[in-house]
């Protein structure tokens, strides 16, 4: 069993995600980094967008403008005139028209800019988020949950979507068209405007309460939609289970209960998002009355220099002012969605890598006509290990597939030790074989030679090399690895095989699947080789699917094998045939396995038995048998072998 | 579709309704002051008439808080409402998914069934709410804008009507063409999501095989789909706004030309094109949100596609018309049964099956990989239909059964197995709810887990992690042979059940078995020879077809591949374990 026992979980299972925290996050910083992406590639184009913006929008002021000129101007003056001179009623229309044409031009330029900033960034943020999980140490897949994960990669990302390419612009657009109407505001008074203030700022505090309010709920109503996701997740992976149990009821009542949840926290979201666009349209309307009051007072009493007409066009303005700023609450929502989704987005990317401090590497190698080991491109079936040394001169040592473990400590925890002083040799092509009960520690063992995880204390060394020094990617290629839970990936059957070495021929493949008794199954299948997988190879046995992972396995010609398990369900008939291919691959090769069953481990080299991570027996079969210790019960079957 | 989604409103009718009542109250209010402002400024403001304006200020105040109260309760049963109708959604889907047989399972995958059940659904609860808001706000502000426009100046309204045409005709050609770039869309979030939870479960394999790079490659390819299409979409969509305010700005433009015409010569005056441009806006602004809400309706049809998808997804395997809800005893029938997972398969899997066995046998079944040993057993639950022949128990075909009957005395451990995060006692109550602590130790005894259970600190209450990584696989394995037992079926079947655990274990079960319920058909699936070579009887299976069945004494004697298994085991050194 894989050991990293995760913490308990609450009855429900995993709750995706930690509760988002409100306070702690920050924002600005989030925004900034953002606009990081956008900045980054796209400077250039996001300098037009704006351009762009700015125009359009000052072609709608224009137009909002326009209708008091065309009348007081062009209209007014010519009224009652027998022969009107129209010529200037065109012009001003033609002028207009331009204008609109170049708002027009502008709108659909920033829209059309925007998408290809928006997707880009998107795609790039994805990519990138992606390309960073992959450099995750083991432990991080170990403690978080998968759909929470995924959610990342889908629903945080369109969060963003909804921020770039419509909360930006739209609020830029907004802001634009409210300073350009409030400069003109200030020029037919300033005590009206004053009153304005006085009324965008209640409006401000309206807005920041029920945003506010409203932004938290739409955050509880992603968590809760987490939950569901995961509830979801874990029973219909268990489906049928479900089915043969007939609990379904059961599993209704559960669902229900979380659905619930889910539909009070939207019911409360989208309730205080629903009331803002009312509220802020009617506070608007009380300002238009309040102006008429008190510009009309100020005009009767004389207080003020305000004609009647400056009266009129104020109101008309004020109109115009509402609606920009309405836009802008309206978008608050969204923006902080799309901050709490960025939030997560940058909570993975800055999970720290796993560290790789090493600089020796693996390569392709030949012997040159002196005997002497040189590099080369080609594969050659020699490899060696490429050691740069501090005076700048490279040696290479052969590949050789000597493991030594030196008083190895580990633990996943700091505090809990799960192996210790474990200290073992495997001369190359032996195999050693580790056995004990469940939680000795023998998947961990293997987990560490492949760096997996790191030591505590002690060192391993690979053809004397301590393995802190190779490079992760190149001590991994030099390990092959049959592991406890066979994955297979949507693609090809062949796609599969080749997973092990992506330039393996096509004749390689089918002699790995030969070697690994899968050719026989795979040719049955509908389209051979050709025959896709889906969902992790639903519809082959686990037989089959750990055949397949043999073959690739195989394919990968490791020099060094690690195989977890990897015979325990096949059938004993389909497991005579495999252990021989198994042999062959064996040969010439290191080989560390972990056996339910005795008969793969009867012919190892050596036989570790493992016990509360210590090895308390070690040697081989016979000299184990004779000396009636633990593997003696554990081979006659007095314990469980797991 | 449409027919399938309303049945979803159920109890949220009055709300549904409500909505787009107070929408209408709204509007009516607002349409209302404007008018009452023009009137304000042109009989207050323009002669200075401080009493008037006060008089009709607060009637104005009134009415903006109508407004208010209005769009609130609006808002407030429109969220109501959504949220209510995405929550029957769920429920619904949810609910038939239960109803599902595994060849239903078996077509959908589970990360499309996660997305269906939550980003499908807040898309269809988006577009529900805006159906029932500004669906419902738009037209009616547009049509009574327009009779007012009318009202006001019928000629110069004529202008809306040339505008119409072309914003119509736009709007089409735009949902025409972006709508199948949409659908692809949503394929391509599909296949992201499975690529990246096929590399987060198989991180392992991913570092074990440097393969990161490559995985990196496939995530971009990917994403670079989903980049392709939702571009495509969305410069479609991105005509949407120009063509607007070619809209609005045409009928900006015929107005002042017209309209100054008419005021010159006499035949308009000049408030009148003032509240002609107000409607313009109006009118143009609802237009603008229908068309709005045409796009996010298009989006959100290829979701409610695939919801419906879902829900209109029948169980292959229903009750019959009087299900039987009584099984007699625990014998098994097989009377030439073929059976092929999909229909018009040149394969069978199974091959004309002919078994008959007694109530309280113990049948071993062997055979290779692939020989369909597990899809033999399957048929005896009904998990699946067989294609050809049928399959009875206790004297009935299965298919006369209520298949909850039929499932709670035929209890099964399935090869692939799962336990749900949830305490050892909640994930054995699985098999009987109300089964008493006395009765969860009794069972557990039995399937030789209580010795473990008892090795953890929180004994029967050791929470388990989802699908049971927590504890090891033959322990996992005790737990499912537990929880089956539970309901004390008639017959018991094991799949391959028993792999992970020790042979001495295995052999403490089985002898559990035969001595504690002797009365229950046992069938067990087993690799090792040792596992079945005390059963009453063995199937031996190959291909899909009974090579041999009998006596373990029988086969040994005269059948080649059990000889061949029973060889090649007992040189393996298993049968030690097991003297």
């Amino acid at each position: 069993m894989p050991n990293p026992k995760p913490m308990p979980h609450g009855p429900r299972g995993r709750i995706p995600g930690k509760r988002p925290d409100w306070k702690s996050m920050r924002p600005g910083k989030i925004l900034g980094r953002l606009m990081g992406y956008i900045s980054g590639i796209y400077r250039i184009q996001f300098v037009i967008v704006l351009i762009a913006i700015l125009f359009s929008s000052l072609a709608s002021v224009a137009s909002s403008l326009f209708l008091r000129t065309l009348i007081d101007d062009y209209i007014t003056p010519v009224i009652g005139q027998a022969a009107p001179d129209l010529a200037p009623l065109t012009r001003v229309l033609l002028l207009m028209i331009c204008i609109y044409i170049l708002g027009m031009a502008s709108t659909y330029l920033y829209s059309r800019l925007m998408i290809n900033i928006s997707q880009g960034v998107l795609k790039q943020v994805r990519d990138e988020m992606f390309a960073h999980m992959q450099t995750l140490p083991i432990k991080y897949f170990d403690t978080h949950a998968h759909g929470e994960m995924m959610s990342r990669f889908t629903n945080d990302t369109d969060t963003l979507r909804q921020l770039i390419s419509q909360s930006i612009p739209q609020m830029f657009s907004s802001a634009v068209m409210l300073v350009s109407v409030l400069i003109s505001m200030l020029a037919l008074s300033w005590q009206l405007t004053l009153l304005l203030g006085a009324m965008l700022l209640t409006m401000t505090k309206a807005t920041q309460f029920i945003g506010g309010r409203s932004g938290r709920y739409f955050i509880e109503q992603q968590e809760k939609l987490g939950r569901v996701n995961g509830y979801i997740e874990e029973m219909i992976n268990g489906q049928k289970v479900v089915k043969v149990f007939c609990h379904e009821q059961a599993a209704e009542q559960c669902f229900d209960e979380l659905n619930d949840e889910l539909c009070d926290a939207a019911t409360r979201a989208n309730r205080f998002a629903n009331i803002l666009m009312p509220i802020m349209s009617n506070l608007g309307n009380l300002q238009y009355v309040l102006t008429a009051i008190v510009g009309g007072a100020l005009a009767v009493s004389g207080l003020a220099p305000l004609s009647l007409g400056d009266i009129a066009a104020f109101l008309q303005l004020t109109k115009s002012f509402t609606m920009p700023f309405t836009q802008i609450s309206q978008q608050l929502n969204a923006v902080v969605m799309a901050l709490a989704g960025a939030n997560r987005i940058f909570q993975l990317m800055d999970e720290p890598p796993e560290t790789d401090g090493g600089y020796v590497t693996l390569v392709n190698a030949a012997y040159d006509e002196n005997g002497a080991l040189r590099e080369t491109d080609a594969r050659t079936g020699i490899w060696a290990w490429k050691h740069p040394h501090q005076d700048g001169t490279l040696s290479y040592t052969r590949v050789r597939g000597e493991v030594r473990f030196y008083d190895v400590d580990f633990g996943y925890t700091e505090d809990k030790i799960v192996l210790q002083n474990i200290t073992l040799y495997a001369k190359p092509g032996q195999k050693i074989a580790f056995v004990g009960s469940t939680g000795a520690g023998k998947t961990t063992v293997t987990n560490l030679i492949n760096r997996f995880y790191d030591l505590a204390d002690g060192k391993i060394r690979f053809d004397d090399i301590n393995i802190n020094k190779i490079r992760k990617p190149d001590l991994r290629r030099a390990l092959g690895a049959v592991l406890q839970d066979t994955h297979l990936f949507t693609g090809t059957v062949m796609e599969n095989i080749r997973y092990g070495r992506l330039d393996a021929s096509d004749e390689e493949i089918y002699a790995a699947a030969r070697l690994a008794n899968a050719d026989g199954f795979i040719r049955r299948l509908p389209l051979g080789y050709q025959t896709m997988l889906t969902s992790d190879g639903e519809g082959l046995s686990q037989g089959q699917r750990q055949l397949l992972a043999i073959a690739r396995a195989a394919v990968a010609d490791p020099p060094v094998l690690i195989l977890d398990e990897a015979t325990s369900s096949i059938d004993t008939r389909t497991e005579q045939i495999v252990q021989q291919g198994m042999d062959h691959l064996m040969e010439g090769r290191t080989v560390f396995v972990i056996a339910h069953r005795l008969s793969t481990v009867r012919n190892a080299n050596a036989i570790m038995v493992l016990e509360h991570g210590q090895i308390i027996e070690r040697g081989e079969h016979d000299d184990l048998i004779a000396a009636r210790g633990k593997y003696y019960q554990l081979y006659t079957g007095a314990l469980e072998l797991s | 579709m449409l027919k399938r989604l309303s049945q979803c409103i159920r109890e949220y009718r009055t709300d549904t309704l409500l909505s787009p009542l107070f929408v209408c109250l709204e509007v009516a209010m607002e349409v209302l002051i404007p008018y009452l402002m023009s009137k304000m400024i042109d009989n207050g403001i323009h002669t200075g008439d401080m009493h008037y304006i006060l008089r009709l200020g607060g009637v104005l105040v009134v009415c903006a808080l109508l407004s208010l109260l209005f769009g609130a309760f609006s808002g407030h049963f429109a969220a109501n409402a959504s949220a209510g109708f995405a929550r029957n959604v769920r429920h619904d889907m949810y609910y038939n998914i239960q109803d599902f047989a595994f060849e239903n399972i078996d077509r959908f995958s589970t990360a499309g069934l996660v997305t269906r059940l939550t980003t499908d659904v807040t898309n269809l609860q988006n577009a529900f709410q805006m159906v029932i808001r500004i669906l419902v706000r738009a037209p009616v502000m547009l049509v009574s804008s327009l009779l007012m426009a009318f009202r006001v100046n019928s000629r110069l309204a004529l202008t809306f009507l040339a505008a119409a045409p072309v914003l119509a005709l736009g709007m089409a050609a735009i949902i025409h063409w972006a709508f199948p770039n949409f659908q692809k869309m949503f394929d391509c979030y599909d296949r992201l999501n499975s690529v990246v939870q096929e590399n987060v479960t198989a991180m392992r394999v991913v570092k074990a095989y440097v393969r990161e790079p490559r995985e990196i490659q496939k995530f971009q390819h990917a994403s670079g789909e989903i980049y392709r299409y939702s571009k495509a979409a969305e410069c479609v969509v991105v005509f949407n706004a120009p063509l607007m305010q070619l809209c609005m700005y045409g009928c900006m433009m015929g107005l002042s030309w017209f309209g100054a015409q008419f005021i010159i010569t006499g035949s308009m005056r000049t408030g009148e094109l003032m509240t002609m441009f107000t409607y313009t806006m109006q009118i143009l602004m609802s237009l603008m949100m229908i068309s709005m809400i045409f796009v996010m309706l298009t989006m959100s049809r290829a979701s409610a596609e695939r919801i419906v998808e879902v829900l209109n997804e029948k169980s292959r395997l229903t009750n019959g018309a009087q299900p039987l809800t009584d099984v007699p005893d625990g014998s098994i029938r097989f009377d030439h049964v073929d059976f092929s997972y999909s229909s018009g398969a040149a394969h069978k899997c199974l091959d004309d099956i002919c078994l008959d066995i007694r109530p309280g046998e113990t049948i071993g079944i062997i055979g290779g990989t692939g020989s369909a040993k597990s899809t033999l057993v399957q048929l005896i639950p009904r998990l699946y239909d067989v294609s050809g022949g049928s399959v009875q128990v206790g004297g009935h075909d299965v298919r006369s059964y209520d298949i909850e009957t039929l499932r709670s005395e035929v209890a099964m451990v399935l090869q692939k197995n799962t336990l749900f995060s949830g305490t050892i006692k909640e994930n054995l109550r699985w098999g009987d709810a109300s089964a008493s602590d006395a009765e969860l130790v009794r069972v557990c005894k039995l399937a030789q887990a209580d010795d473990f259970i008892r090795t953890f600190p929180n004994g029967y209450d050791t929470q388990i992690d989802q699908g049971g990584a927590n504890v090891s696989g033959g322990q996992r394995q005790r737990l499912c042979i537990a929880r089956a037992l539970l309901k004390k079926p008639k017959i018991l079947i094991l799949d391959d059940s028993t792999s992970a655990v020790d042979t001495k274990t295995d052999a403490m079960i089985r002898r559990a078995f035969r001595e504690e319920i002797p009365d229950t058909t046992k069938l067990i699936i087993a690799q090792r020879i040792s596992s079945v070579e005390q059963a009453d009887r063995i199937i031996v299976l190959d291909d899909g077809r009974v090579a041999g069945f009998g006596t373990p004494a029988e086969m040994l004697a005269n059948n080649h591949i059990y000889q061949e298994v029973y060889h090649s085991q007992l040189k393996g050194g298993a049968q030690d374990a097991e003297s």
